[in-house]
């Protein structure tokens, strides 16, 4: 009886020890992902809603204002806050801070700050609400001091308000941003529209290829397969630029054209959505062919020829027992290619027009240019989720145990 | 076993207190450092400035390159742990910098008086380095008698074919005002109200279906040489280098062209304050400025220096007082103030 229990005690801890080794050995890898993945995706979802700069320039001008109705101008007090800040946040140099994130909400509160902070403000509060309007009439505006409301943190949903093109006003209410300035709900509708054009293009080209690829006895099939690796190899600009030498005016595709008599005008394929298309298939082809490829080289040739001996046609055939078994290999490939398209950036920047630009051009605009980092973070975190929502779909439909990701 | 790892992480920890200290040691004693943009820019600047710099004041200094960018500059100064001194900028970090307080307030009596230097490089916390424009530029070749103005970069009948601007609002509403007739002096309060944007957008209407639109500063070159547009805009730098490196025949037309400028900069709280002052000093004189224009064709900021350069080389820079005579500068505080809304609405305006 005891041995059987020394038994069972040594077993388990063995056991255990294979275990923390089995961990220790994982360790590395979590810490990794945490550091690369987790962290970063988690500072951009903070990032989109974090709002702090202007309650720590104007503290005194935000308490005042917790508890205002957003429908008249505010009270003297909130003016004689205003007064008292803004030289101080002058001085701090936390002004410039808190001017950059009011003027994103709205356009002119740069100059309206600087200029104030600059004006003669008076030491006595009771004069302050005139003073201001003298510096500005625009402190007489509600909605001036509504941005100041919003901005005043922690926490905030402008950014996000303003990526899905609405806006909230001084007195709570949320409306449509003005017409010529809503583009965000477009932009990521033309995102998703090409990205699943450039899916589908992928599929109808790669399909037939990977077919055969995996058909083709190795001696064949392995330098076909090269030339299907070596573009996979080469950079990303490269291969954009070199669509731009085939496909402009004077390029081969429009000169071949007009030598065979078959257009007697150049036709614009490149600076246009046409570009657009052309370029992303092309680039993000193998990554369905891959995929494809080694289900497909997985598939006996024997059940075709079963089929066939058991009296099916041969699109019979091919539908009813080839396809089904492709299955797994266009989900994976699908998903790859639609995933990758979705956040393109440098192709359609390159190859496209003004009005094809993808939602990754303006989340590299306002990181880069404009430092509007939460704007750029609240973009990100809505291509996330929608693009999290249209993969749960995905896996409703098709499932991802059915995918092969090899 | 237990007592060895002690012993050896101790001694460890010893060695690592004490190379700290040194490396304390080195960095009181660290050299100038002075960045700039890296590239055929950063070369030509090494043998226009840097390397006579050091043999003339025998002050050590190295050079580094940088690709832009404000919170660079933040996390080096606000981080406590600057090891950059002087950094070129381009005008939006200039004044962004300068209103955070990233940079030393410039004293003028040490890098040769405000009257030296052209206007629009005196600003409280820069000297201006060099200055660029963004012109109008066509192939000779192909346009024999070629445009004089943006109001014939709008003018589809006289010079038919395709035209291209750089993707995005900025400049090119500027552009569309001035075709349209606004005077070089007034574009900018034109621009600043809602009806001189509306403006501007309804003049580009009248071109829209025959734009391609830029992305970077190489492309305008290349849709010129393959015969793409007629016209473009682009940045003379470019067009210069083409013409000389291709045997291109691109012409710059410098009527109604809008410039900026990079600045020089001290980054606040360094501790080679008294060698970047020699050093800005050093490339603000025209016997050095007068130089650079011979290794890249850029404008220097010394109103002296303009007289010294090399005849041949006056017609492609932009400081030559002919080629500014009816020129002006992009105003960065507007762009800093309305970028992101006019980008907004240009990309809704060119998706229509």
């Amino acid at each position: 009886m005891t041995d059987t229990t020394a038994l069972k005690v040594r077993l388990r801890r063995a056991e255990r020890s294979r275990q923390l080794a089995a961990a220790g050995l994982v360790l590395p890898l979590v810490i990794f992902l945490l550091l690369t993945f987790a962290l970063p995706i988690g500072g951009m979802l903070w990032r989109a809603v974090a709002d702090e700069e202007v309650a720590v320039a104007l503290p005194r001008t935000v308490a005042a204002l917790r508890g205002w109705d957003g429908r008249a101008l505010p009270e003297a007090t909130v003016f004689a806050a205003l007064a008292a800040d803004l030289p101080q946040a002058k001085d701090d140099g936390t002004l410039p801070a808190a001017a950059r994130r009011l003027n994103y909400d709205m356009t002119g509160f740069r100059t309206l700050l600087f200029k104030s902070a600059r004006g003669a403000l008076p030491l006595d509060p009771a004069g302050a609400r005139e003073a201001l309007l003298a510096i500005d009439p625009d402190w007489g505006d509600v909605e001036r001091w509504g941005a100041i409301q919003r901005a005043g943190g922690p926490l905030t949903a402008f950014y996000l308000l303003t990526a899905v093109d609405l806006h909230q006003t001084a007195d709570g209410s949320i409306t449509h941003r003005p017409a010529q300035e809503s583009i965000y709900v477009d932009v990521f509708g033309r995102t998703f529209q090409i990205s699943i054009l450039v899916t589908v293009a992928c599929l109808l080209l790669g399909f037939p290829v990977a077919y055969l690829l995996a058909v083709l006895p190795q001696r064949l099939g392995n330098p076909l397969m090269i030339l299907v690796l070596l573009p996979f190899w080469t950079s990303l600009l490269v291969r954009t630029t070199a669509w731009v030498v085939l496909l402009q005016n004077k390029g081969i595709v429009n000169d071949s054209l007009i030598a065979l008599g078959i257009q007697q005008e150049p036709t614009q394929l490149i600076y246009n959505r046409i570009g657009v298309y052309v370029a992303m298939t092309h680039v993000l082809l193998p990554f369905m062919i891959l995929p494809l490829y080694s289900v497909m080289r997985g598939i006996s040739p024997s059940y075709l020829r079963a089929a066939r001996s058991l009296g099916a046609p041969p699109t019979t055939a091919f539908v009813r027992v080839y396809l089904p078994q492709c299955l797994p290999g266009i989900g994976a490939g699908c998903l790859l290619v639609f995933v990758l398209a979705l956040g393109y950036y440098i192709t359609p920047a390159l190859v496209g027009g003004a009005g094809d630009q993808m939602i990754a051009y303006f989340i590299a605009f306002y990181t880069t240019s404009t430092i509007n980092w939460g704007l750029a973070s609240a973009l990100g975190a809505v291509l996330l989720v929608a693009t999290l929502v249209l993969c749960a779909t995905y896996n409703k439909l098709v499932g991802f145990d059915r995918v092969a990701l090899r | 076993m237990k007592k060895l790892v002690t012993k050896r992480s101790l001694l460890l920890a010893a060695v690592t207190l004490a190379g700290g200290l040194a490396m304390a040691g080195v960095a009181t004693a660290r050299d100038l450092t002075v960045v700039s943009w890296g590239g055929a820019y950063q070369d030509a600047q090494k043998a226009a400035y840097f390397t006579p710099f050091v043999e003339q004041t025998k002050i050590p200094m190295h050079d580094e390159s940088w690709d832009g960018g404000i919170g660079v500059l933040r996390a080096k100064v606000q981080g406590g742990a600057a090891n950059w001194d002087v950094v070129q900028v381009e005008s939006d970090e200039l004044q962004l910098g300068c209103e955070e307080g990233l940079y030393e307030k410039i004293d003028w009596t040490k890098v040769g008086g405000k009257d030296a230097y052209l206007p629009a490089a005196v600003s409280d916390c820069g000297v201006g380095a060099i200055l660029y424009n963004f012109i109008l530029a066509y192939d000779g070749d192909k346009l024999k008698k070629g445009p004089a103005s943006w109001a014939d970069f709008f003018d589809l009948k006289t010079f038919p074919g395709k035209r291209a601007l750089r993707k995005g609002p900025k400049t090119n509403l500027e552009i569309a005002l001035l075709a349209d007739g606004v005077p070089l002096k007034d574009v900018y309060s034109v621009l600043k109200t809602d009806a001189g944007v509306d403006r501007a957008f309804a003049k580009l209407d009248a071109i829209k279906s025959e734009m391609i639109w830029w992305e970077a500063g190489a492309q305008p070159p290349q849709l010129l040489a393959s015969g793409e547009v007629a016209m473009t805009s682009a940045y003379n730098g470019r067009i210069s280098a083409a013409n000389k490196k291709d045997a291109k025949n691109f012409k710059i037309v410098w009527n109604e062209s809008l410039y900026t400028l990079d600045s020089w900069v001290i980054l606040k709280g360094t501790e080679n304050l008294d060698q970047a002052y020699t050093f800005l000093n050093f490339v603000g004189e025209a016997k050095n400025q007068k130089v650079l224009p011979e290794y890249i064709s850029y404008g220097v900021t010394s109103k002296a220096a303009s007289g010294e350069i090399k005849a041949e080389l006056l017609p492609d820079l932009p400081t030559n007082p002919k080629n500014l005579e009816n020129a002006t500068q992009i105003d960065t505080v507007f762009w800093l103030e309305n970028l992101d809304r006019l980008t907004e609405r240009f990309n809704k305006w060119a998706a229509k």
